[in-house]
């Protein structure tokens, strides 16, 4: 059975609240929260573009004869937006850890001294 | 010799990037050790981007090509394949000339630092990041394939932040920091969402192949549309600003000149994309207006903001800010009219690029000064501070020459390239013009505010002496710079800036035969 474009709508779905989440919340960690949801948008994005109906896994050692094979090169790039991703939500972690330090909150309305 | 030149691109990239990683290494040998390490490599890559650079604009900015694994400047598609899948730099004349900007302010950076960061704690990692945000950098500029230029994006974006918030100690560099890379990584995904879109349509991620097969789709638009807003963030454009000043003020100052350096490669790369990628594919006059819209706001939010500030570093990010403003006029002025192509056009492009190394220049000698003014007062606070001129002649002197050049006063290098977008504004719209003088003008008004505030005065007591050399010989270097390209822009024009706007303006075509072949 085919999905069809069920995952484009999903990854279009979590890229909406990820932005609605970054954009409308208060709390330091909901808004790693929301950048998170976007990437997981994006990749989930990239992986489906190179998605083919019962396609295989793209190594072509030992392949069998005549089989699709999904596209590498969305995956390559999914894999290098993974890193990615882990390095700026480890960074952008670590300095919530430490604004709380500092600061005492995780509210965004109460950590504002850099304004104007 | 050859050789050098030939590989000069890659190295570029890769010797700042092992440097930068071999930092932490040798920190562990002591400071001297490491400072000598980190001035050498910042030498080298320097060395390799005036190589490069010579090479470029010694074929008048003519493309060239950099295959990597593929022995130089050689042939870009495998045999029997019709997608170029290999990975390649291209550099042209706009990439030599952003490369040369780069190499110019991590330099001065660099060696600004280990004066200014002598008895502080802290510097390997100051150091480590700095290296790999200027590999990042140089990426960004070089590279030919769509996605290599987003994983150079997110490099800079967190080598940058690190840079914004490794003092854990303060507590604005934290907020600071969160903030600026909670931004650049959704700007970064905004980006990579194109990309995705443009790979899902063209099969291909290799610039020169999408421009030359891209049709100005619905789907293509919408890619634009993200690309635009990524970069525009990145690059710290009205109404995407709110980042830029608590970057530069946040970071230490000799390295708000280098995050200058780093927002003015995300507008590279804005560049490109409007004019190589998309080209003349979409609509470009009203892309252009765009463009100017967004210019006039940010000259204009830019400068008023900086009117009421009453911290230094804070003030002179405001001028940053303001600063990009007048690269995207000159640059939107040229994309407005990039169809007919008339004489102003052109010259309104010059003049946008132009800026971007003047106000490399300009901007990075006044974050210079201003790290020496906080030095030497211990506050960043202007109406706390006053009176150093008696003790700091020659840094006063240096921050007038930025003052002045920033806000394009003649014979600074400022006045040169603002002298060209005003002309050619004007002949698109008056009212162009005129916003952009009179902003020039309130400019100037904030930056004799500053020297008013803290080197006129009364002597104050326990003034500490002028700065040192370590410090000064950076300063006196972009001073000279300002100076030199302010007093004949005649020559840099003809060499390296015509070259530049020449390969976004004409070079399409040649950009993508490059790499396609039959160009």
């Amino acid at each position: 059975m085919s999905i069809g474009n069920l995952p484009f709508v999903v990854a279009v779905l979590l890229v909406a609240f990820g932005i609605y989440t970054f954009l409308f919340k208060r709390n330091l960690i909901k808004l790693v929260i929301g950048v998170s949801l976007v990437e997981t948008g994006v990749n989930l994005f990239l992986v489906t573009l190179g998605y083919r109906t019962a396609g295989i896994a793209p190594i072509y050692t030992f392949a069998p004869e005549a089989e699709r094979m999904v596209l590498p090169t969305p995956q390559a790039l999914t894999l290098t937006s993974i890193v990615i991703g882990l390095a700026t939500t480890a960074l952008l972690l670590s300095f919530a850890v430490f604004i709380h330090r500092h600061y005492g909150t995780l509210d965004v309305r109460k950590v504002k001294e850099l304004q104007g | 010799m050859t050789a050098l030149t030939n590989h000069a691109s890659v190295l570029l990239i890769a010797i700042p990037l092992l440097g930068a990683f071999a930092v932490p290494l040798l920190g562990k040998l002591g400071r001297g050790t490491r400072n000598t390490f980190v001035g050498l490599i910042a030498l080298i890559t320097a060395a390799f981007a005036g190589l490069l650079a010579a090479s470029v604009f010694g074929r008048a900015g003519a493309p060239g090509l950099y295959v990597l694994g593929g022995g130089g400047f050689g042939i870009p598609l495998p045999t029997g394949l019709t997608v170029p899948i290999r990975i390649i730099l291209e550099i042209d004349g706009m990439s030599a000339f952003m490369a040369l900007i780069t190499a110019l302010v991590t330099l001065t950076g660099a060696f600004f630092s280990f004066s200014y960061w002598k008895d502080r704690s802290g510097g390997t990692l100051f150091y480590s990041l700095l290296l790999l945000l200027t590999a990042g950098i140089f990426g960004m500029e070089l590279t030919g394939d769509m996605f290599n230029f987003f994983v150079f994006l997110e490099i800079t974006s967190i080598a940058a932040c690190g840079l914004i918030g490794f003092r854990v100690w303060l507590r604005n560099s934290q907020e600071a920091g969160f903030k600026v890379m909670a931004l650049y990584t959704l700007s970064g995904l905004f980006v990579l969402l194109a990309v995705g879109l443009l790979y899902g349509q063209y099969g291909g991620l290799n610039i020169a192949y999408l421009a030359s097969a891209l049709t100005g789709s619905a789907i293509d638009l919408v890619a634009l549309g993200l690309l635009l807003t990524g970069l525009a963030l990145k690059a710290g454009a009205v109404p995407l600003h709110m980042w830029a000043p608590d970057a530069y003020g946040e970071a230490p100052a000799p390295m708000s000149a280098v995050l200058v350096a780093n927002s003015q490669a995300s507008l590279y790369g804005l560049f490109r994309i409007l004019f190589t990628l998309f080209g003349l594919t979409i609509s470009v006059a009203a892309l252009g207006w765009i463009l100017i819209v967004l210019a006039l706001l940010t000259i204009f939010v830019g400068v008023t903001m900086a009117l009421i500030q009453s911290d230094i570093k804070r003030l002179i990010a405001y001028g940053a800010v303001s600063q990009i403003g007048y690269m995207l006029l000159g640059v939107g002025v040229g994309l407005a009219v990039s169809v007919a192509k008339p004489d102003y056009g052109f010259i309104a492009m010059q003049g946008g690029i132009f800026h971007m190394l003047n106000d490399a220049a300009c901007i990075g000698l006044l974050f210079f000064v201003s790290g020496v003014i906080i030095r030497a007062t211990g506050t960043r606070d202007l109406n706390r501070m006053g009176g150093l001129a008696h003790s700091m002649k020659w840094t006063s002197v240096l921050f007038m020459i930025g003052a002045f050049a920033l806000a394009g006063v003649p014979p600074f290098n400022g006045f040169a390239s603002k002298f060209l977008i005003y002309e050619a504004a004007f002949k698109l719209s008056p009212f162009l013009s005129v916003i952009a003088i009179l902003s020039s003008i309130l400019l100037l008004a904030v930056f004799v505010k500053v020297f008013q505030a803290a080197f006129l005065g009364p002597k104050p007591e326990g003034l500490s002496s002028e700065v040192p050399m370590g410090m000064m010989v950076p300063m006196v270097a972009l001073a000279l710079v300002v100076v030199v390209f302010g007093l004949f822009p005649g020559f840099f024009v003809d060499k390296i800036v015509t070259p530049a706007a020449n390969a976004l303006w004409y070079g399409r075509d040649a950009y993508i035969g490059l790499v396609l072949g039959g160009g």
